[in-house]
């Protein structure tokens, strides 16, 4: 039905689309920049790498284990985060990526320069599972963080974050308790971010700490913010177009690159919303397509 | 072997303190984080280049690159940042990003890949104090970086152009106010900024001997740490930073030898400061 080749490229979407996600409750929903989201995805990625080549636990204990992981790192880190804030913020979190990063590079335990290899995909029933049914889980992943997002953004949850992202000194006047509810977006993004981390591994088999370095982290930060920053639809739409991109502009291939940054660049410029955000030309268009429609129905 | 490590510390602070200063300029009157810079000064160390082959002259090549930058710095600010500032800190900053992004690739495509050698011969005497040796490249580095930085801070302190500049980095709306054009006066300071940017760039690409593409991706995400390090906007916080940094990169990295990168020293360094000043060395909360 589906090649291998567009199989491969939908599960990595996949894996961007649970990253871009759990990104945007700590940017999105929350506002706290966040420069350092693939240290998260690494820290799942290498807990999920060691347990099953090292420990011997098979794929699905390893996977829920870096994702509690990832949360808890992501909890700890956020305390030396709350100390400062927006810009400071942004450069103490690119900090943190870089210290994670250099960790796995330099220190034997993680593989060092080498990486981990050796790390077999999901085994159910007593065989590997295949490529599309690879696609089924990371879709099921998918699913399950939608839920999620949707309950908490109907939760006081969500009340609290918007509260502290608009404005944190009357959010604090208001009572909300400003430093748990900052934990607690970079604990659930994070261990997100180490879900999709597990994935990855299991996919590739093989991990590199480049893998998850600071240009990952603005890869999936340029996917929330090119969607629509905020918002669900804007992540993953955010995810699937900047994902696909590398694939639709293979012919333009010398250039790809080049075409990237003056995208972004551009977008920023002209829809600084994103595509998909509530003061973008498609949505407001959308909005007046519809009061307009409104009044013929009655 | 200790004094020349001090004296390889001392260059190294010496670029980090000419690209680190535009970019605090830039913060101190946007509130932007400029990651473009480092952009700014691999353009410097590409026209130093080209126009050191044009014209076989160092101190010629230095003063095009400075020009070109200064002009791009102009650019920057007109066109990208200044109608994006009302908007949220990320959007300005992902512009950044991006324009970062196609600068990189436009130097690869245009003049390829690999580096280039500036094999400017520059003859400037060795300097000695004491057992303090430093050669003579090094020795220009650190001339041309005390000049720049003599003429900025008279520029800074004894001009009214400097009190205009001093007093729109603490509040643009009521420096306005008094009658200052702030827009020119942030234009200048993207114009000066990226000069030295310009400046660090060329005088690098012949300190190492070589120009190429992705020359800026260290400097672009270590100059920022660098800057919060000394207090995000604050100019002789950043001076003090970077020369605190290029000491003690290469001091321990060359001495201690610890095995870990060079470039993450910086993010531990300014992560351990911004726990107990969270405005950094100098900078006011």
């Amino acid at each position: 039905m589906l090649s291998g080749y567009v199989v491969t490229v939908l599960i990595t979407i996949g894996i961007y689309v649970i990253l871009a996600l759990s990104l945007n409750m700590i940017t999105g929903y929350a506002g706290q920049i966040s420069l350092g989201h693939a240290a998260f995805m690494g820290i799942g990625a290498y807990t999920s790498a060691l347990l099953y080549t090292r420990a011997e636990f098979s794929f699905w204990p390893a996977f829920f284990v870096a994702g509690l992981v990832a949360g808890a790192v992501g909890a700890v880190l956020a305390i030396p985060c709350l100390r400062v804030r927006e810009d400071f913020l942004a450069i103490t979190t690119m900090g943190i990526n870089f210290v994670v990063e250099a960790t796995f590079l330099y220190v034997p335990f993680f593989g060092a320069g080498m990486g981990i290899g050796g790390i077999n995909p999901p085994r159910l029933f007593g065989s590997e599972i295949s490529k599309p049914g690879f696609l089924l889980l990371v879709t099921g992943v998918i699913a399950a963080v939608i839920a999620v997002d949707r309950w908490l953004i109907r939760s006081w949850i969500g009340l609290a974050w918007a509260a502290i992202r608009e404005d944190e000194e009357a959010a604090g006047a208001m009572g909300i308790d400003v430093v748990r509810f900052k934990v607690l977006a970079f604990t659930l993004g994070s261990a997100g971010a180490g879900l999709a981390g597990s994935l990855y591994a299991h996919f590739l088999t093989f991990i590199m700490p480049v893998n998850f370095g600071f240009g990952q982290s603005i890869v999936i930060l340029s996917m929330v913010v090119f969607g629509g920053i905020g918002t669900l639809r804007g992540p993953i739409v955010g995810a699937i177009v900047l994902g696909a991109l590398p694939e639709i502009s293979r012919p333009a291939m010398e250039y790809r690159t080049l075409l990237y940054g003056i995208l972004l660049l551009m977008l920023m410029r002209y829809q600084p919303d994103g595509i998909l955000g509530e003061r973008s030309l498609l949505v407001r268009g959308w909005h007046a397509l519809r009061q307009q429609a409104a009044p013929m129905k009655n | 072997m200790i004094w020349q490590q001090i004296a390889n510390g001392i260059a190294t602070g010496a670029v980090y303190a000419l690209t680190t200063l535009g970019l605090t300029m830039v913060y101190g009157v946007l509130r932007v984080l400029h990651v473009a810079h480092a952009g700014v000064y691999a353009l410097g160390a590409y026209v130093g280049l080209w126009a050191f082959r044009a014209t076989g002259s160092f101190w010629l090549s230095l003063v095009a690159a400075m020009a070109a930058c200064a002009l791009a710095g102009l650019l920057i600010e007109r066109f990208l940042y200044a109608p994006l500032l009302h908007l949220p800190r990320i959007i300005p900053l992902i512009a950044s990003i991006g324009l970062f992004i196609a600068m990189e690739e436009a130097f690869r495509i245009v003049a390829g890949p690999y580096a280039l050698a500036y094999d400017a011969e520059v003859r400037f005497g060795s300097l000695a104090l004491g057992p303090l040796r430093l050669t003579g490249p090094q020795t220009l580095i650190l001339t041309v970086t005390l000049v720049l930085l003599g003429l900025l801070w008279l520029l800074l302190s004894r001009s009214k152009v400097g009190l205009a500049m001093r007093a729109t980095a603490m509040d643009a709306e009521i420096t306005s106010s008094f009658g200052v054009n702030t827009r020119a006066i942030i234009a200048l300071n993207f114009l000066i900024g990226s000069a030295m940017a310009g400046a660090a760039g060329a005088l690098i690409g012949v300190y190492d001997n070589q120009v190429w593409p992705t020359m800026g991706s260290v400097p672009a995400y270590k100059c920022l740490a660098i800057v919060v390090l000394g207090g995000l906007g604050n100019i002789p916080g950043s001076v003090l930073a970077s020369f605190l940094i290029g000491l003690a990169e290469t001091l321990l990295i060359g001495i201690v030898a610890i095995p870990f990168p060079r470039d993450a020293l910086a993010f531990v360094a300014m992560i351990l400061v911004l726990m107990f000043r969270p405005y950094g060395l100098l900078g006011k909360g």
